[in-house]
């Protein structure tokens, strides 16, 4: 019996080691990105200074390289908080349909179909964006709105571009918008329906109407489960790669217009870093926009989990 | 609230309650045509993906696409020979297949500690956090990173550094459903186990994983989905080949890479050829969600 006690306790002290030590590579590992890119990145950085992060010139040609992260920052910036802007009212009215208005019998076949947007691979986003979305902004809007919309007063340089190839910042953040949708629509439903019941009949018993109730009770009662989901859709529109390298135009220069061709980081990286040379000062660059936009997507996607933190436990 | 409630109760007047209803009634109306404006729209993205899939994929989908390697365009020439995936889909295969091997087990264990041994502790809140981190992080950086530690020190891209690549992606997607499943066995379970004088790590192996197993294995389906969709991180470390390969040791051809490459080629055959390849992958990854969330579905 003694004998026995003792191979049980043996295996439970390898056993919980096991999982503790796995727990602790899983720290490793993100430790290990993080000072890898820095390290990769550290040649650029001393070659540039700290104006490499606003720096506006990208040249990787042998001689006169120059790099700087500041075009690349703006588009990942701007690209991922136009997409919030699309999503956030679309996902919205879905999480209020599935979890208020649908019927029973609606609420599982639509909200799976609105998670499977979430399975669909970037890459497959991009060429749908290429072939779909680009010429519709090409046609639909720019070449039939676009010199109404740029003749708008105060808004009007918004829409003023002679890039005419409908790959743009708009395009882009067109694409990320409905990347993203699922996951801020899948919060929302998800927090909604948290909701104690008690209070929402309250509120009908008193006379409010559906819209009445959501905006009384359901979303000061969810607000900030809310502002965690959208964080978590930009954390995400922050770093999405292929579908975006497909249809902004890739271009150095800050987009002053939606129909502009920009750049964000990840499509830089996707675009040089296969055919720069190894140990150059352009793979350093790149390496050290990559270490810019795990610094950049960490503090969002920790946000994110903080304001999500009453709803994780 | 206070504007919608107030109202009617301080309103005497028949006249304005009724104007008042009617506009909250408009309102209310409005919001829920909205609602169910802004559904049809989000399911409408789904139905052009899928139908711009099938009639620009059916197109080039045969027997070729599925068995033969890639061959240059043979675009105004129509003797030269149809290229096809099949190397792209084997590299695809056995570079998922590795990385769920590899990545499987880590998660699983990670999972397993953050559910049976670190509730509430520290520690334990530190690796979740850490585990939702790479969850959502760019795949990319990924790419970068194992282009860094094992692409550059063994000299070229491989199809082994694509598989890490991947497996690092793997791991956090099975922490977080062994976690959820292993959270949902009652403790009852456990403690009944250990009532019978079962050490904690034989109730762990032979109990609760057995309990949770197709909870686990729908998560380990879920992760080879995300996985097999994924092209940023293999374009820094297997980075694509053009004939049938499975030299883990050498630069390995994948689907969504080979899809990439073709669709950004400008020849239409090639441009063809990746929309055949991009509805294999789409409708294979659906398919696994598809099935996941039927295994998943609570019994009744």
């Amino acid at each position: 019996m003694g004998e026995r006690r003792r191979i049980g306790e043996t295996g439970d002290l390898v056993f919980a080691g096991l999982c503790r030590g796995a727990g602790g590579f899983v720290l490793l590992l993100l430790g290990a990105i993080i000072v890898t890119l820095f390290i990769g990145g550290l040649p650029a950085f001393r070659a540039f200074g700290v104006e490499f992060v606003w720096g506006l010139n990208w040249d990787p040609v042998e001689g006169r390289e120059e790099f700087g992260a500041g075009v690349a920052i703006f588009g990942t910036l701007v690209s991922s908080i136009l997409a919030i802007i699309f999503a956030v009212p679309v996902a919205f009215g879905i999480a209020v349909f599935l979890t208020e208005l649908a019927p029973p019998w609606l609420r599982r076949p639509v909200g799976t179909a609105i998670e499977l947007l979430a399975a669909i691979p970037s890459i497959i986003y991009g060429m749908w964006g290429l072939f779909v979305i680009v010429p519709f902004i090409q046609y639909n809007i720019q070449l039939a709105f676009g010199e109404q919309l740029a003749a708008l007063p105060l808004v009007g340089f918004l829409f003023q571009s002679n890039n005419f190839a409908g790959t743009s910042l708009f395009a882009a953040s067109l694409v990320l918008g409905i990347m993203i949708l699922p996951f801020i629509a899948a919060t929302m439903r998800d927090v909604f329906s948290q909701v104690p019941p008690v209070y929402k009949e309250s509120a009908y018993g008193l006379g409010a109407t559906r819209w009445e109730v959501m905006r009384g009770v359901v979303i000061p009662y969810t607000r900030i489960s809310v502002a965690g989901g959208i964080m978590l859709g930009l954390g995400r529109a922050l770093g999405e790669t292929m579908a975006v390298t497909f249809v902004i135009g890739n271009a150095n220069r800050i987009a002053t217009s939606l129909f502009d061709p920009t750049n964000t980081i990840a499509s830089v990286i996707a675009m040089e870093f296969p055919e720069s040379l190894s140990g150059s000062l352009q793979q350093s660059a790149l390496l050290a926009i990559g270490f810019l936009l795990f610094v950049i997507s960490f503090l969002v996607l920790a946000t994110s989990r903080w304001l999500l933190r009453p709803r994780l436990k | 609230m206070s504007a919608t409630t107030q109202a009617p109760a301080f309103t005497s007047d028949p006249e304005t309650r009724r104007r008042l209803g009617r506009r909250r009634a408009l309102i209310d109306a409005g919001v829920r045509w909205f609602c169910l404006g802004a559904t049809v729209v989000g399911l409408l993205f789904l139905a052009s993906i899928m139908a711009t899939l099938l009639w620009r994929g059916l197109a080039a989908l045969d027997f070729i696409v599925l068995t033969q390697e890639f061959q240059p365009t043979r675009y105004g020439d129509d003797t030269l020979p149809k290229g096809g995936l099949v190397h792209a889909i084997v590299g695809s295969i056995l570079q998922s297949g590795i990385a769920i091997l590899i990545g499987t087990p880590v998660g699983l264990l990670v999972g397993t500690y953050l559910a049976e041994y670190a509730r509430g502790s520290g520690f334990g809140h530190t690796v979740r956090f850490v585990s939702d981190i790479l969850l959502s992080a760019p795949s990319i950086l990924v790419g970068l990173f194992i282009y860094q530690t094992v692409v550059l020190p063994t000299g070229g891209f491989s199809g082994i550094a694509g598989a890490l690549a991947l497996a690092i992606i793997v791991i956090p997607v099975v922490v977080r459903t062994t976690e959820d499943m292993l959270q949902l066995l009652p403790n009852t379970l456990r403690e009944a186990v250990v009532a019978l004088g079962a050490p904690r790590w034989k109730m762990i192996t032979l109990v609760a994983w057995r309990a949770a197993l197709p909870g686990i294995v729908t998560g380990v389906l879920l992760a080879f989905a995300r996985i097999v969709g994924e092209t940023a991180p293999l374009l820094l470390t297997s980075f694509g080949n053009n004939v049938l390969s499975t030299d883990l040791s050498r630069a390995m051809a994948s689907l969504p890479v080979a899809i990439y490459q073709q669709a950004n080629s400008g020849f239409p055959d090639l441009i063809e050829i990746a929309w055949s390849g991009a509805l294999i992958v789409t409708f294979g990854v659906l398919a696994i969600n598809i099935m996941a969330r039927v295994a998943l579905r609570p019994r009744k």
